[in-house]
């Protein structure tokens, strides 16, 4: 089973995709060029701060709002190699599993884990704190295809036959 | 086998039952593209290998986030929408018609009973004349243009049902407002919500669409109204046998159901900065603005302009307070012209916009900074949608918001 170790940012709850990524960024070219805004109006420093490898915990409701796409994306580009939040919106949800960023719905470790903490996941199964585990559902069949696959334009790609 | 609307919809386009829960795949009868999002969709388009549209007629482009041009930047949007346009042989396109969730059902693009989807979380909207349709990333309308279908996992629903007679300052704005205050701005997250009974029966199409469209602030997937003659009479129409049962059956089942009581609503604010801080305008009443946002996808049709229009005739907008009107699209703006609403907007002192979304999502014009306040009809009250992360919004109905500009301050109509 796929493990990593991370260090943890602690976000509140209902982050929206305005927080995420304002709108006056989303005409920047690339989402590398919309990297150093991101969390901007709720936290100016924090994606100067985030390392490759850094995991996000948030409350309930994350990533609400728009559709923007890059909301996700942004956070993948900053590093983010997962989030682990109470509840997402829907179109976050999907978002993010398309562009292959690992999500995982878990309402116990808001309570425990301090910003700068280390925590450890062990895909579909355990996130560890501190010598604790707490256990994670795993994702449904059709979405775990589609992160195998790399992300849906990989999926389409091998659907069209290129790859 | 009983069915909500949803379940109905999803049946019919599938041509099997369905329970809440199951994954299946559906047939998009419409999908649409806003300017935004257009180089992102061409781009993975293109990546995933496609070499033509599944069907060119089902597809709308309709630019509004950047029109007009307010950065240079935003022209290569134009640029790869229409290079796009030439090369899969697009023909619904709208370059400068208004605001995209206007323009669906006002064109005819959306019928009841569709299945739609678009690259806007509004898209919520048109389950005002009874179509499911619903938001949805750049990457899977590029898979959608390939294939013309789409994954859905199929709702639970939540019925909501409104009974009597609404008092003379509550508009459908109050009932959405007070329902998202109510459920959360979670409460419904990967559910329908379906809206019933007598008062939303009386309601017009584009009041309908005010409440369809902010159900996404609820995190809804979709908001259904059951198509009858007013949708019929809208969509310039008459119901199939087939779309006059959409309705949902009696004995459907639900996750959640909640009733209003008309008579007991009162005009209320969504404060800063979330969508579900609901407040009756009267516990906020006197507090200082700024400006006021009349218009957006939410209240910027006719009906809202005139609501405006008869609080402000022959009253003047307070000195201080920048009063900003954007009709919802082009249709709207020659109606309310030709009806002498603008005129009287004008004389109060309004500034009239060019149909779009610039204002509501911050992008264009009427930018405020830190400590100014401004009540808006729009749905979205996050931090720095409007200018910076200090502007405190309010959101409201179009009549709360001329009373408000009228006093300077946060005011209800008639009082």
């Amino acid at each position: 089973m796929e493990k990593f170790t991370g260090t943890v940012w602690v976000l509140g709850d209902d982050i929206d995709t305005d927080i995420i990524i304002p709108t006056e960024y989303l005409a920047l070219k690339t989402v590398q060029d919309m990297k150093p805004y991101a969390f901007s109006p709720l936290r100016p420093e924090l994606a100067g701060k985030i390392q490759e490898g850094d995991i996000l915990v948030a409350g309930k409701n994350f990533g609400c709002g728009s559709s923007r796409e890059q909301a996700p994306e942004v956070i993948k580009a900053l590093g983010i190699r997962c989030i682990i939040a109470r509840s997402y919106a829907r179109i976050f949800f999907r978002n993010a599993i398309n562009n292959g960023l690992l999500l995982i719905e878990n309402d116990r470790v808001q309570e425990v884990v301090a910003e700068g903490d280390q925590i450890t996941v062990t895909v579909n199964q355990a996130i560890s704190h501190n010598g604790k585990d707490y256990p994670i559902v795993s994702l449904p069949e059709n979405l775990v295809g589609i992160i195998k696959a790399g992300g849906l334009v990989k999926a389409m790609r091998k659907l069209n036959g290129l790859d | 086998m009983s069915a909500t609307m949803i379940e109905k919809i999803i049946e019919r386009n599938v041509g099997k039952a369905v329970k809440p829960g199951d994954i299946v795949t559906v047939f998009a009868d419409r999908v649409m593209i806003h300017d935004i999002f257009i180089p992102f969709v061409a781009e993975k388009f293109e990546e995933m290998g496609f070499q033509r549209l599944w069907d060119p007629d089902k597809v709308v482009l309709i630019y509004d986030h950047l029109v007009p041009a307010s950065q240079v930047d935003d022209t290569r949007h134009f640029q790869v929408g229409n290079a796009f346009v030439e090369k899969y042989g697009l023909t619904h396109v709208h370059r400068s018609d208004g605001i995209c969730h206007q323009l669906m059902p006002e064109a005819g693009y959306v019928k009841p009973g569709d299945v739609v989807f678009g690259t806007d979380s509004h898209t919520t909207t048109y389950g005002c004349v009874g179509a499911f349709s619903s938001g949805i990333g750049y990457t899977e309308m590029a898979s959608i243009l390939g294939t013309g279908t789409m994954w859905i996992r199929v709702p639970e629903t939540i019925k909501v049902t409104v009974t009597g007679k609404m008092p003379e300052n509550v508009t459908s704005k109050d009932i959405i407002l007070r329902l998202i205050g109510d459920l959360g701005a979670d409460g419904a997250t990967y559910k329908a919500l379906e809206f019933a009974g007598d008062t939303v029966e009386e309601m017009s199409i584009a009041s309908r669409m005010t409440m369809a469209n902010m159900a996404i602030e609820a995190g809804a997937k979709c908001a259904l109204f059951a198509p009858d003659e007013k949708t019929a009479a809208y969509c310039e129409t008459e119901l199939t046998k087939e779309q006059k049962a959409l309705a949902a059956d009696r004995d459907a089942s639900y996750v959640r159901e909640i009733t209003y009581r008309a008579e007991d609503l009162v005009p209320v604010l969504a404060c800063p900065s979330q969508v579900d801080n609901i407040k009756p305008v009267k516990e906020l009443k006197g507090l200082p603005i700024d400006q006021v946002f009349i218009g957006s996808c939410t209240n910027g049709r006719l009906e809202d302009l005139m609501a405006a229009a008869e609080i402000l005739k022959g009253k003047k907008v307070a000195p201080f307070v920048k009063l900003i009107v954007t009709p919802a699209s082009r249709k709207v703006y020659q109606e309310a012209a030709e009806n002498g609403t603008l005129s009287i907007l004008a004389e109060a002192g309004a500034i009239i916009t060019h149909p779009g979304c610039g204002l509501c999502c911050g992008r264009t014009g009427g930018i405020l900074t830190d400590g100014e306040r401004v009540v808006a009809t729009n749905n979205r009250n996050f931090l720095g949608r409007m200018g910076t992360s200090r502007v405190e919004i309010f959101l409201a109905s179009p009549r709360t918001a001329a009373a408000s500009a009228v006093a300077g301050q946060i005011a209800e109509a008639g009082f």
